[in-house]
């Protein structure tokens, strides 16, 4: 009996062990205030259909986001506006997968974004990436060239990471650009992808090019950006300059802008084949270059909002964009 | 096209001990024994943190339930329910409702500790001899005392099952504690961008190192928790 309280007295001393590592985190700060409104942007100018494209199929294809789904709606839509005869395939996966698929001619082409491109398809560092969306296109093209491709010029606006806030803390710090962090962001907080740390599109690049330093970073699941934002959990936080929230919610949460530019362009370009351009003849590349003129930063945004916050479809949010910037008519 | 080379053995075991270029990071290097180390503590920390609480929860639990011989139902129905929680969903919704951090991820990991830990004791303290808890009662014992000196003692090597799955499956699940604020040594393999394939193969070696480790030092525990009589009888 005795060896057994022994053995008990071990196992609880074992337990009260486990027990002293118990410990706590607490956080602080930040909630939302008011103003700002949205309005649909755009250019104007019917798409002329014209009967010779009738003799023209298409396959537009897209990557399988939202957003990506979006373009391709857009795109699609436009051309078969234009006269073409076209097919959509909008849930191609990754880029490698899409790309791919442009190769082997089951996809006419897809939008990309010209990061993503120069990085994954070319092996370009992140840093590599020219900031300025023409540069980047063209640096592009001349790889996609050499593979019997081609890309259209980039779209107005470019999808990429920034860093975000809540209107309140941007307000309190006066901060507008990222620059605005020198000498406040030792107080902050920075919240990121477990990846973002060691990124030099995200942390890494904020502390080498900007000189920032942050009081803390803790890695969350890119799912939390807003989350961590909204409960006051963070300071400041990694978000995509597309996200919907940043229309939906603008009265909420804002977005710092990249003034030495860290994060590379993330315009798209229409990625398609050399061979493909030539059949399809100069409505093809005009009809793209024309519907993608309006959509600026605040319109994809927008479109975004309606398909993952509202739940209309890609192609009920591509055809209302087409329609109130007079593409097509209603 | 650059692909990603595969993993290999040798390469992870580097990428362990010495840090190593990556595509993502502007030439500055990633991984190393220092960052490996950091990793392994974290790790540590959350799934000592996460059993503790499971501990503190299950023990006392099972052990009642299972001296009063009530609630098989309970106590066996929610250890089975326990391991189809799917723990990812679970550590989001605790991060939406309280935040980010250890204080989200150790309750969200104990739950799985808590279902094995619960089965087991109240299944070990169940099988003890009748006659054994009689003899106990009728020497004057109180109930408090039947529980400690006779009930835990006989039910030791089911009981450490019990806990030897929850350290376990804490372990295991620990990885993913990166996605809620914690960097353990999930950061290697779900951040396969910055890290590669090496950085990958890299952190489960560490995990599975680890598991190897808990177990053996649980199973020693365990020999020297069990009774000498008991020792007898199952050898």
């Amino acid at each position: 009996m005795r060896t057994d309280q022994t053995r008990v007295r071990v196992l609880l001393a074992a337990l009260a062990a486990l027990a002293l590592t118990l410990g706590v985190a607490a956080c602080g700060s930040s909630d939302d205030s008011t103003t700002s409104g949205s309005t649909e942007g755009g250019s104007a100018g019917a798409i002329q259909s014209n009967p010779d494209n009738g003799k023209v199929s298409l396959t537009i294809g897209s990557k399988n986001f939202p957003e990506q789904e979006i373009l391709g709606e857009i795109y699609a839509q436009a051309l078969t506006a234009a006269g073409y005869k076209v097919k959509s395939a909008l849930n191609l996966g990754s880029e490698t997968v899409a790309l791919k698929a442009v190769k082997t001619g089951q996809i006419s082409g897809y939008p990309e974004y010209a990061s993503t491109a120069l990085t994954s398809f070319f092996g370009l560092e992140p840093e590599e990436v020219p900031a300025d969306a023409t540069e980047a296109w063209e640096k592009a093209n001349e790889e996609f060239e050499k593979e019997g491709l081609e890309a259209f010029e980039p779209t107005p606006f470019a999808s990429a990471n920034a860093v975000g806030t809540t209107k309140e803390t941007a307000e309190k710090y006066g901060l507008k650009t990222v620059s605005d962090l020198e000498g406040v962001s030792e107080e902050l907080s920075l919240y990121g992808s477990p990846e973002c740390p060691q990124r030099i599109d995200c942390k890494l690049g904020l502390e080498e090019l900007y000189g920032l330093k942050f009081k803390s970073f803790t890695p969350v699941d890119i799912g939390l950006r807003y989350t961590v934002l909204e409960k006051g959990e963070a300071d400041l936080s990694i978000l995509f300059t597309t996200d919907p929230q940043l229309s939906a919610e603008s009265d909420k949460f804002v977005i710092l802008e990249d003034d030495k530019k860290v994060f590379p362009a993330g315009n798209v370009i229409f990625v398609t084949t050399q061979k493909v351009a030539e059949e399809a003849g100069p409505d093809y590349e005009k009809t793209i270059l024309q519907v993608q003129e309006g959509l600026d930063l605040k319109v994809v945004q927008e479109l975004d909002a309606r398909v993952e916050l509202e739940k209309e479809t890609p192609k009920q949010a591509a055809t209302a964009y087409l329609e109130s910037a007079g593409y097509i008519g209603s | 096209m650059n692909t990603l080379p595969l993993a290999s053995f040798g390469g992870a075991i580097e990428f362990i001990f010495t840090p190593q270029d990556s595509n993502v990071t502007g030439g500055n290097k990633v991984g190393g024994f220092d960052k490996s180390l950091e990793l392994v503590l974290k790790h540590l920390e959350v799934t000592a943190l996460a059993l503790a609480i499971a501990l503190i929860v299950a023990l006392p639990l099972g052990l009642y339930l299972g001296h009063r011989g009530k609630g098989e139902l309970f106590a066996v129905g929610f250890g089975n329910a326990g391991r189809a929680i799917p723990e990812l969903a679970v550590i989001a919704l605790v991060a939406v409702l309280i935040g980010v951090g250890l204080k989200t991820v150790a309750p969200a990991l104990a739950i799985l500790g808590i279902a094995p830990i619960l089965v087991n004791t109240y299944v070990g303290v169940r099988q003890v001899e009748p006659a054994t808890v009689e003899a106990a009662r009728g020497m004057g014992m109180s109930e408090s005392s039947i529980i400690r000196r006779v009930e835990l003692p006989l039910a030791i090597p089911t009981v450490m099952g019990g806990i030897r799955s929850a350290a376990i499956v804490i372990l295991a699940t620990a990885t993913i504690a990166p996605l809620a604020g914690v960097e353990t040594l999930g950061d290697f393999i779900i951040n396969r961008n910055v890290y590669g394939e090496n950085g990958l193969l890299a952190g489960a070696i560490l995990v599975a190192l680890l598991a190897l480790a808990i177990e053996g030092s649980l199973a020693l525990l365990q020999r020297r928790l069990t009774s000498d009589g008991l020792k007898v009888k199952t050898a």
